[in-house]
Parts: structure tokens; sequence; C-alpha cells
């Protein structure tokens, strides 16, 4: 059983806060690194806000997901995608990203998908 | 095949309780193997055996207990999850002192490892989102 390694890819849509998705997938990369699977992060559509820094969303009684994001390279969690058309149509760039994250085009994204074994969506 | 399900969605707030439901029925009638499915965020509330829908409609949670008898199917709910929802095993009613559990027969409160290990052990993870 902990011989099998299998690939994940774990796909983030939502925004950081409004839902429990981003925390909750964040959970399942944090688990799964446990169980030593090779994880990838795909941020999608509104998914990119969650690497934005300076989250503050003491106001609205969240806990903070920056931090939780900060310790993904901890947990050898450090193959970080982001889609350039949902940067592009938010006007955001990678320099304000949180992570150090790769920027595919959408055919790559669509090879991501297919290149990974299991893919889990958010 | 060997699937696996990861479920989101609310019953009866979301489709993609019932959508699952659907695929899995449909999947087991094709000859194929369902490891696990996994009920996760809102999707929990499918365990809970209050759930009183009007006689008209689809008792979700029944409807997923009857499939896991006839198949026995491993239905797990998130425990973190579920306890923050409101949905305890009389395990857990007992630990934070609650007046009583209310988990359906049938379904599980476990961690979120035991999707990782679905993961691991199916060909495919499918996923159900609102």
């Amino acid at each position: 059983m902990s011989q099998i390694k299998k690939s994940f890819l774990l796909i983030n849509r939502q925004a950081p806060y409004g839902c429990s998705a981003a925390r909750d997938a964040l959970d399942v990369a944090l688990t799964a690194s446990v169980f030593e699977q090779d994880i990838s992060l795909l941020f999608l559509a509104d998914g990119v806000f969650q690497l934005l820094k300076d989250h503050q969303p003491q106001g609205i009684k969240q806990k903070n997901l920056s931090a939780n994001l900060a310790a993904l390279p901890m947990y050898d969690i450090d193959q970080i995608f982001v889609s350039a058309t949902a940067l592009q149509q938010r006007g955001l760039n990678k320099d304000q990203l949180s992570l150090p994250a790769e920027i595919l085009d959408d055919q790559q994204i669509a090879a991501l998908i297919s290149r990974h074994d299991q893919v889990m969506s958010f | 095949m060997i699937f696996s399900l990861l479920i989101t969605g609310a019953p009866y707030s979301s489709q993609s309780v019932t959508t699952a439901f659907q695929f899995a029925s449909t999947a087991l009638q094709q000859g194929h193997e369902i490891h696990r499915v996994f009920f996760y965020a809102d999707a929990v509330h499918t365990g809970s055996v209050l759930a009183t829908p009007p006689q008209d409609e689809m008792h979700i949670p029944n409807e997923w207990q009857k499939l896991a008898q006839d198949n026995q199917l491993d239905l797990v709910v998130c425990i973190a999850a579920a306890v923050r929802r409101g949905v305890l095993d009389n395990g857990e009613a007992k630990r934070h002192e609650k007046p009583a559990g209310n988990l359906m027969q049938d379904y599980q409160l476990s961690g979120l490892g035991q999707l990782v290990e679905a993961a691991m052990i199916s060909d495919r993870m499918i996923t159900f989102a609102p």
C-alpha cells in the first residue's frame, strides 16, 4: 500500500474565502504529502486569488489561508501551476503571487491534467 | 475499472450528490468496482439520519445507504468536515458531550487519509463538486 506512488493534481477554482473549497483542497494536499504522493496544484479561474499576498480575512471571521499556502514547500509541495488566462482576465501578474509558480497557457494546462494519475477538483 | 468518488456539494442544495449517485449506480451496473465514496465539505450532510425530505422526493441519505448495502460500498464521511457541520457518530457525540449522534448506519466517519488511500488504490477518482 505505502509503496504505491501516484501523481495527484488538485485543481483550485474558487476564491480563497466565501466557501470552504480552498481550505479543503489544501487539507487534501497536506494529507497526500503525508502519504508521500507526488502532488501538483493548479490554480484556475477565481482560484488564482488564493495566491495573492497579504490576505486579511479577520474582518469576515476567517482564518488566514496565506500561512497554510506558505507552508506548502515544507511539505515538499512545490509543483504550483497557474493559468495565464485566469491571471490575464483578472488583471493580475506573476509578481503579485505569494508562491513561485509556473504560468501555463490553456494547451499546457490540458497536457498537465492528462499527465497526472489522479485529478481532484475544488 | 476501479473508481472512487469525491463529493463536495450539499445534498438538496446542489445536484452533485445525486449526479454522483447516478454515476455510481450505473458504474456498478456496468460491472465496474467502486472502491470508496468520500463525502467531503457540505456533502457530509448526506450522512445525516435526520434528513427528512418530502415523500415525493428522492431520499438521498437512504438511497446511498441502500446502494452501499446492495454492493458492499464503503461510504466515508470526512470527520473534520462533519463534526464542524453537526454530523456526529455516537462516539463523537459522547466525546464532545452532545445529546445524540446523527450519523446514519452504513456511513463511517474517518479522516482525509481515506480519500488519499482511495486515490492511490483506484484507477480513477471522480470529483462531484457543487
